[in-house]
């Protein structure tokens, strides 16, 4: 158990590593994702270890938040805008 | 071996190979060459490190707490179907933004295909 969340935590030591030096936007984007979906284990892991199921909620919390944020962050850097407001798509 | 026993090392097995995998994709983010590559690190195996964890932890729960969540068979089907959708949309706006590919890659059959397009419609 100890094993499993010290490699956890040195993961994602690493994918904080990619953020911060990351050579273009999109390797910060890919790193933040990765480290969405490392939180989530990490949470079900604090779970076990506190022997409660009452963060388990907060598992599809991070999960649903992780994936909204890198599509926002995905449709920022393809087309410099989240939001459209323009119906007709013509642009 | 009593049978709590085996459930208890399966779960921590399922965890173990989770969280190793999760090193996995730490090792790719940082060592493999441009963004698509890191994409295909992060997007395969942290998809897998999660999955096994969360499995680990739903057989945990069931077994020894006698407590069946589904919220967590529902966090493992969720991030199974978003996690390769997330990768593709960074992809996608990798390559449309410009970010160049690495020096060692052999084969950009996207760049032909959309060269061949533009040609097709300039034709027309």
């Amino acid at each position: 158990m100890w094993i499993s969340i010290t490699f956890i935590s040195l993961a994602m030591i690493g994918l904080i590593y990619r953020v911060i030096k990351g050579p273009t936007v999109a390797d910060r984007v890919v790193a933040l994702d990765a480290i969405g979906i490392s939180l989530v284990s990490v949470v079900a892991l604090v779970s076990v270890f506190l022997e409660t199921s009452a963060f388990l909620d907060i598992i599809l919390l991070i999960g649903i938040l992780a994936f909204i944020g890198t599509v926002a962050f995905s449709k920022f850097l393809e087309k410099g805008e989240i939001m459209e407001y323009d119906r007709n798509g013509d642009r | 071996m009593t049978e709590m026993e085996i459930v208890k090392f399966f779960a921590g097995l399922f965890i173990l190979i989770g969280a190793f995998l999760s090193l996995v994709t730490a090792f790719g983010l940082i060592r493999l060459p441009d963004v698509y590559t890191r994409n295909h690190a992060a997007s395969k195996s942290a998809t897998m490190g999660v999955m096994l964890v969360l499995l680990g932890t739903f057989i945990y729960f069931w077994f020894i707490e006698h407590h069946f969540n589904s919220r967590l068979l529902l966090g493992v089907l969720f991030i199974f179907l978003t996690s390769p959708v997330a990768g593709h949309l960074i992809a996608r706006a990798a390559y449309n933004s410009g970010v160049k590919l690495s020096d060692r890659t052999v084969q950009d059959d996207l760049a032909k295909a959309r060269k061949k397009m533009k040609a097709e419609e300039h034709l027309k």
